[in-house]
Parts: structure tokens; sequence; C-alpha cells
């Protein structure tokens, strides 16, 4: 057997956690941030070996040590591209809290070392129980780091998370029983080609949908979302926007869509008008927000509603840029959220009004925070954009309403980001402090550079991101492509035409 | 079955009885400066017992029936019994009420509980209740100049004399209708059809037993009793009668009535949700923390009984695993009240004492807040592991709609034990308590924390395989 990689990057967060809570402050610092990058360094020896092309499952491990399920790991392109999101963004996080988190260090580091590995867990698990232990866990240190380094309001926020959550995954857990006992398996493989009865279908389907759907989040379930970006800590916030929130999505194609693919089509109708609520209503609620952190927080629903829709449209553009709108929003609304840190850290406000003209005086932070929010609302050559326009062709092909409503989304999104980031960066300063902040420190510009290096590669050749999970969609699609619904959008393709003809066909014309 | 081979087959019993009557008389003539020496003698005791088990065979002309089933409760019976024994001792001594007879009270109540769940004919289980309960309601008020604990013995009294009452209502009603008390010839009396009179036995048997497990709607005492007892009483309460009485539950379900699923199992099912969401509703308002893990309780029994309402092998099987596993979270948590005292040593109940306890004690609210988690029902720790098979052994036998509303309603249940985490993680420090000092305590603490940790999954094969075993004798 080859080195357990998999396991080997969900034990050692744990280890270096339960190392950091009896460290001092600085040491628990350099630990959290040493263990950090050596997960990187997994994580992209992890993408090295990962064979494009291959079997569809690789790095498989498997050990029946807990009797009715078993430690079974392994991924496919698309989680080998959600665990190299989460190990990217991990450093930043403990980057981004190395000065601003002052009290109870150690047990912070320790929270987000556990976060990071319950996230790889969720990712790589292959056995159903075994991902429904890590999909929850995640509730714990989330709890904790929302309720321990929060703002004002963070109990409630922190309550409001969890129990959520916990509704929504409990229904998720009587579904999973029922299916075990039905296929008579626990293994994910073996169940997405296991063929559940069809009216039972639309039952697991819901159960599954209450859990991922509050994840997501999608309307009407999303008000956990902006109450919890609210009141986390910079690094939380970014952790939620850029992995928690993927896992509803990942939920999505590893179970409703391969499981249930006739339940699928048959609740469609309920995605796309959950996600065309979204889009406009989050993004109008967005644009009258007088909290930064809110706002990125609405924008996000708006973002995951282009996933949702992109899923749901059954076909191979929808899927991919559902995909790629999964990994771009990671990188983007985490690097919002750290820009928001940056002068939150500052200033100590989250308040768009006390801010103001930080062009002038924080020039280097201008211009990150334009880029991400150029990126955030789709500017060709950035991340965002290459997910969203293959999202909405998808959806076309499948149904034009739903295209052309969730297209406002983008005119929407423009609108308040930009409106945003006029009374953040131009203007007047809206006080003698604001004027007086200072550019970013080098840390921050650690931070912040990475991620717009990572922005900037996936806008302009998504190749890299899109060739390992090619051959995962297209298993995905073989699954699901006979129930697909028909669109309303009869597209044809046009056969080429003889040049000789044309010119012909055109005289004629005339 | 000679005589003979029939006491043998009691053996765990007369180990106990014997120690029980041979440390009376050490506490008659020493007095309570033997109390420490009663107590590890009587925890010897425990173990004798378990060492001696392993009979097998049906005694005394039916009365009595040693199997794996029978065996793998009285382990856990023994286990919770000499643990609370253990935590007993330093809090006693604070509050200057060491007594000799205490650990011998402690050996009664078990030798009852030991027939309680090897009684396969209606009359020794009576027997063996009585003898239980005897023992438990002086233990209720062994403090007895304070009011409330002499309270909480008057209350539990009171009502578990009401309750054997209905029982023994029940058994006569089921005696006068199928001519028996033997459980196997029950359950052939019943196998022919239901009539009216035995289906009031049979539910006036239930109400009987809901009643000492502590299930609602016969629940009401248990929170007053929770708080009033001396908290290494409440300890004892929560764990081992907790087990004797829910095994017991399960060999009159199973063994004699059997045959007759149908008509206990919508019993079952109505006091399990309604356990589940009045145990939940009711901790949320709660101040005093025996009061919420009395609440807690009854929200855990109606769990345990999801398992049994299956009414299969699994189900058997499931219902024990919880056992185990709320048997450790239950010792583990008390163990932490036992921890809660103020800086001039005295015992303090409130919640909100423990305001900011992470701050002040980090291993103790470290222990606290894995056992607020796993009661909850959190995964990766154990206690997720218990719901889990019961709600498999209930989904299994087709009860979806019983596994879909009670595990909706154990998100009710996590808001107070949020509620438990949140005071001492969230809230600034209020209270300053005394250290740790005690090396058992503390030991007590850490090997159940570990237990119901994510460690405790690698024993699931293990604890699985016992279960079945234990399952099976019954069927």
């Amino acid at each position: 057997m080859s080195f357990p990689i998999l396991s080997t990057m969900i034990l050692l967060p744990i280890a270096a956690a339960l190392l950091t809570i009896f460290l001092s402050a600085q040491a628990a610092r350099v630990v959290a941030l040493g263990t950090t990058l050596v997960l990187l360094g997994l994580g992209i020896l992890l993408w090295d070996g990962f064979d494009i092309g291959g079997p569809q499952w690789q790095f498989v491990e498997n050990a029946p040590i807990f009797g009715r399920f078993a430690w079974a790991l392994g991924i496919d392109g698309i989680a080998l591209m959600l665990i190299v999101l989460s190990v990217f963004l991990m450093p930043i996080c403990i980057l981004a809290s190395w000065d601003s988190i002052e009290k109870r260090v150690p047990e912070y580091m320790a929270a987000f070392l556990l976060m990071e590995a319950l996230m790889i867990g969720v990712f790589a698990a292959q056995d159903m129980f075994l991902f429904y232990i890590f999909f929850e866990a995640g509730l714990i240190p989330m709890y904790l780091i929302i309720g321990i380094w929060g703002g004002a309001d963070r109990i409630k926020a922190s309550y409001k998370f969890f129990l959520y959550t916990l509704l929504g995954s409990l229904l998720m857990l009587v579904a999973m029983l029922w299916m075990s006992r039905e296929a008579g398996t626990t293994d994910i493989p073996s169940l997405m080609q296991y063929n559940f009865p069809v009216d039972a279908q639309t039952w697991l389907w819901l159960a599954f949908f209450a859990s991922f759907a509050v994840k997501m989040p999608m309307w009407p379930v999303h008000t956990w979302l902006p109450d919890a970006h609210v009141q986390a800590p910079t690094a939380g916030s970014v952790i939620l926007a850029g992995v928690l929130l993927k896992m509803g999505g990942y939920g999505f194609i590893r179970f409703s869509l391969p499981m249930f693919p006739e339940a699928s089509a048959q609740l469609v109708w309920l995605v796309f008008g959950m996600s065309m609520i979204a889009v406009v209503y989050t993004s109008l609620v967005a644009l009258v927000q007088q909290d930064m952190k809110k706002l990125i927080a609405y924008s996000s629903v708006a973002h995951m509603a282009f996933v949702t829709i992109g899923l749901f449209a059954f076909n191979r553009q929808g899927i991919e840029g559902a995909l790629l709108v999964m990994l771009a929003h990671g990188l983007v609304s985490g690097a919002l959220f750290l820009c928001v840190g940056v002068i939150y850290d500052r200033l100590h406000t989250r308040e768009i009004a006390r801010y103001g003209g930080l062009s002038n005086n924080m020039p280097y932070y201008a211009l990150f925070f334009l880029f991400f929010t150029m990126a955030s609302i789709g500017l060709p050559g950035l991340a965002n954009f290459v997910g969203e326009f293959l999202a909405l062709v998808g959806a076309y092909k499948a149904n034009s309403w739903v295209a052309a409503v969730a297209t406002t989304g983008i005119i929407l999104g423009a609108a308040y980001m930009l409106y945003l980031y006029r009374r953040v960066a131009f203007g007047t300063a809206a006080g003698e402090d604001t004027a007086s902040m200072r550019d970013m420190t080098p840390r921050e510009w650690l931070t912040l550079a990475p991620i717009a290096a990572a922005t900037l590669w996936m806008g302009v050749y998504p190749e890299s991101f899109m060739a390992p999970m090619r051959n995962d969609v297209t298993a995905l699609l073989a699954r699901i492509e006979r129930t697909a619904p028909a669109g309303d959008a009869q597209l044809k393709m046009g056969a080429a035409k003889p040049a000789q003809a044309h010119s012909a066909a055109h005289g004629e014309a005339h | 079955m000679s005589i003979v081979d029939s006491l043998l087959l009691t053996l765990p019993e007369l180990v106990l009885t014997g120690a029980a009557l041979a440390l009376m008389l050490v506490a008659a003539f020493v007095g309570d400066k033997a109390t420490r020496f009663v107590t590890l003698a009587a925890i010897g005791a425990l173990i004798g017992a378990a060492v001696s088990l392993g009979g097998r065979g049906v005694g005394f002309d039916g009365l009595y029936s040693a199997d794996a089933f029978s065996d793998f409760t009285k382990l856990l019976i023994y286990l919770a019994a000499g643990v609370s024994l253990l935590l007993s001792t330093r809090f006693f001594a604070a509050e200057d009420r060491l007594r000799a007879e205490y650990p011998v009270l402690v050996l009664l109540a078990t030798v009852g509980m030991g027939m309680m769940v090897s009684a396969t004919n209606l009359l020794t289980l009576y027997v063996g209740l009585e003898m239980q309960s005897l023992a438990a309601y002086v233990l209720a008020s062994f403090m007895r100049k304070d009011v409330r604990s002499a309270e909480a013995g008057l209350k539990y009294f009171v009502l578990g004399a009401l309750a054997s009452g209905i029982l023994l209502y029940g058994i006569s009603l089921l005696y006068g209708f199928s001519g028996t008390t033997d459980y196997h010839a029950i359950a052939r009396s019943l196998a022919d059809g239901v009539n009216m009179g035995e289906l009031f036995g049979i539910v006036f048997v239930l109400a009987g037993l809901s009643f000492k497990i502590a299930a609602v709607p016969f629940h009401m005492w248990t929170p007053d009793v929770y708080e009033g007892a001396p908290t290494p009483v409440t300890t004892y309460f929560g764990t081992a009668p907790k087990v004797a009485a829910v095994a017991l539950l399960v060999r009159v379900t199973i063994e004699a009535m059997g045959s007759a699923v149908a008509s206990w199992q919508q019993i079952l099912i109505f006091t399990s949700l309604a356990s589940i969401i009045l145990g939940a509703v009711g901790a949320i308002g709660q101040v005093n923390i025996k009061r919420l893990l009395a609440y807690s309780s009854i929200n855990n029994i109606g769990f345990v009984l999801v398992g049994l309402a299956a009414g299969t092998e699994a189900g058997v099987s499931a219902t024990l695993t919880y056992m185990v596993i709320y048997v450790l979270m239950t010792l583990g948590s008390f163990a932490c009240v036992l921890q809660m005292r103020g800086a001039n040593g005295v015992h303090v109940e409130d919640i909100q004492s423990l305001a900011g306890l992470s701050r002040r004690q980090p291993a103790l609210a470290a222990a606290f807040a894995i056992f607020m988690f796993s009661l909850a029902g959190i995964p990766p720790l154990l206690g997720f592991w218990a719901k889990f098979v019961v709600f498999d052994a209930a989904v299994a036998a087709g009860l979806m709609p019983l596994a879909a509303i009670g595990i909706a309603a154990s998100t009710i249940g996590a808001f107070y034990y949020l509620k438990i985490v949140k005071i001492m993680y969230f809230d600034e420090p209020t209270t300053e308590f005394a250290p740790v000092s005690s090396y058992v305590e503390s030991s007590v603490i850490a090997l159940t924390a570990v237990a119901v940790s994510p460690i405790g999954y690698l024993a699931i094969p293990m604890l699985g395989a016992a279960t079945a075993v234990a399952a099976k004798a019954l069927f």
C-alpha cells in the first residue's frame, strides 16, 4: 500500500491542534502556520500526483475499523480541487489572524487546525457515514470560533449557525440510514451507481436538500449566513465563505444528482425557483447594507445561486460552470473578507459610512480591493467570469427564463459592489482617523497577493482547474442525462456550410 | 435444575448480598470511621460479583434467568455503581455526612437491580424492583438534615409507591387473564390474540415501568429527586437504576409481550417522542445543573425507547449500546458537576457559576464540553453513535415517522447543551472554583472523556458484537 496521504492530511492537523493547546500564544501561531504550510505542500503533491484521465477515484484508502462503516478515503477531481482550495486558504487565514486575535490564541489556532482536518475529511470521505461525521463535526469548531472570538452579537449568531445547520443535517441522516439499508452499502462510489426506487428518491432528495440548501445557503434558509459572517472573526468568515459554503454544492454533486437523478429532474423547478429569487432578492438586499461584511455575505448567497442554477441545468456547461464558480467564489469572497479585515483591524468598525477616500492614504489597499471587487463582479480575465458565464450558458440551454433572471444578478452584482467600492475608496474620508490609516503591512500583502495571483490564473487559464474535473463531470452526466428535463431553448448547431453555397445563398437573399 | 444449581446461577447476587451483610456488621461495630474501608470493600464486592458472572440457564423453576443479556447489563450496572461509589467519599466528607451505611445501601440496591434484569417472572420482577427502590428511597434522603434531600426522598417514595401499585395492578390483570406470571407462558397466551383484560394489563405494566425509567408522562419526580438527592446519589440514580429499569423493560416487552408487538409498540412510540420533546423543552429554562441533567436524562430515555420501539433484535442491541454510552456520558458529566465547588469548598449547582470556566480550568471545561456535545449527539463524539444505532434500528423496522420526528426534535435538545458550552466558553468568569483536588475524580473525568471522544469509535466493533450477543439471548 502506498503512502496514505489523505489520512495524513486529516490526522496531521488534529495532532497539531492537540499540541497547540499546550503552547504559548506565539508558539501556537508558529506551529499552526507551519502545519498549514505543510498541508499546502501535501495538497500540491496531491494535485501533482493526481492522474488526469486515470481512474475516477484515486489515493483510495479503506480501513473497516468502525464495524458499521469504514475509514474509507479517496478523491476524484472535484474533491481534489476543493481540497486544494481549503489548504490554500488555510495558511492565509492563520496569517490574517496573526495580530488581530489577541485573546486565547492557542485555542483559536487549535480550532482552525481542527476545522482544516474536518474540511479535508468531508471532501475525501468515501463512506457515507464518515462523510456525515466530518460534515457535522465541523459545527463544533465553527461554533467556538464565532462564539469566542466573534463580534458584539456573537452568541446569537453562533446559536443560529449551529442549530440551523444541525436541523438540516439530521434529516439527511435519516435518509442515509434508509439508503444504507436499501442499497446494503455505505460506500459512496457504489451508491452513486445504485438506482433507488423512483418514489423513494423524492423523499431522499428532499432530506438531503434540507441539509445542503441550508449549508449552501439558498434562499429562504440563508438567514444564518449574514449573522454568522458579520460576527465571525475575519479568518472565520474567510473559511465560512471560502470552504464551508462549498460543502453544500459538493453535496449536490456527490449525493443529490448522481444518487437521485429522477428526483433531481422532478424537483428542478424548486431549485430554479429558489435560486432565481435568491439572485434578485439577495442582490437587492446587498445594495442597501450599511455593514461591509453583511453586504459581502449577501453577495455570497447570490453567487451560490449561480452554483445551484448551473448544477441543475443538467448539462456540461452548467455543471462545469458551477464548479468553477465554487472555486472562484472561494478565492474572491475570501479575499474580500480579508480586505474588510484589513481596514477593520485599523478602525474597528465595519460600517461603510465610517470609511471613504481610502485610495488617497491606502493606494495599495485600494488597488487590491478594486481587483477583488472586479473579480466578484465577473470581469473577464478574472476568476468569477469563467464560471458564471458557463453556468449561465448551461442555464440558458435548460430554461431561458432562468437564464434571463439570473443574468440580472450580474448587473445587480456590479451595482452593489461598485457602490460599496465608491463609498469606501473614493470620495473624502469620513474622519481624521480614517484619513490617517496606514497602508497594508507586509503581512497583509502576504495574505492578499497569493489570492490575487490565483484569481488571475483561474481567470486567464481555467483549464488548469477544469482538467482534473472534466472526467468526473462526464461520469456525472452519464448518470443524469437520461432524466434531464427538456430545455425550452431549442438550440441547434448550424451545419458548417461550404463557402460557395454560402455566397450563393447570400446572393439569393439579395 | 436442583436448588444448588439455581443458587449457583445467582452467584453474583449472593456475593453482593454476603458482602452487604458483612459490611453492615463492620459499619455497626466500627462506625463511620470505617467508611473509606467499607466503600473500597463494596467496590471489591462489585468486582467480585462481576467476576462471578457467566452462569447460564434458568433457575428456581423459571423465576430467574442468567444469560448473555443479564450478564451484559449487570456488568454495566456494577460499573456504574462502582464509579458512583468512588465519587461519593470526597463529597460526603466535605459535607460531613460520611456514613458507613452508604456503600451498604448501594450494594443492596445493586442486588435488587441484578434480580430485575434476570427476572423471567413478574413476581421476581416485582421483588427485585422493590428491593432496589427501598434502598434508593433511603439514598435519596441521605443528607437528611438538608430539606431538599429529605423532600427528594419523600417524593420519590410516595410516587414510587404509586408506580409500584400501578405495576402490581397490571401484573394482577395479566395474571388474571393469562393465568400465569411466567414471561414465556404470558407470551404464549398473548400469541393467540390480546383480549381486553390482557391489553389493560400490558398498559398498566408499561405505565409502572415508565415511572421507573422516568419516561414522559411519568417523569415528574425526576427533576426534584435529581436536584434534591446528594450529587453522588444522583450520579448513581442517573446510571445504574436506569440501566436496570431499561433492561427490565426490554425483557418484559420482548420476552413476555414479544408475541403482541403491535399492542405495545404505539405506547412506546408515544412515550419515546413525548420524552424526547418534553425532556428537551423542559431543560431549556433550568438554572440548576442537576435539574438540567434530570431533563437531559428524560430526553435520553426517549432515544433509548426509539430503539426498543423497533421491537427487533437490532433494536434491543441498539438500546444496549445507547445505555453503555449514556452511562459513560452521565458518569462523566456528574463527575464534572462534583467539581463545581466555590473557593470555600461549598458545592454549587447554579449553571451560571460555570461562567468562564474555560479560562479558569481549561481541562475541566473541555471535558464538560465534550460530554455536552456528546449528549447532544454531535459527531464525532460517541453520543452521536448512540443516536445513530437507535435510529438505524427504527428505520430498519420501518418506523420512518418516528425516526424523522425524533431526530428533528433532538435539535431542541442541542440548544440547552450548547447553552452550557456557551456559558463555559463565551461568558466572562464570575465565580472562582476550588481546584480539582481528587485524583480519583479527575481520572474518572479523563477516562470517560476519552471514551466518548472520537477514540471511542474504535470500540464500536467490539461494542456492536457484545450487544448483538446480549440481544440474541432474548429472541
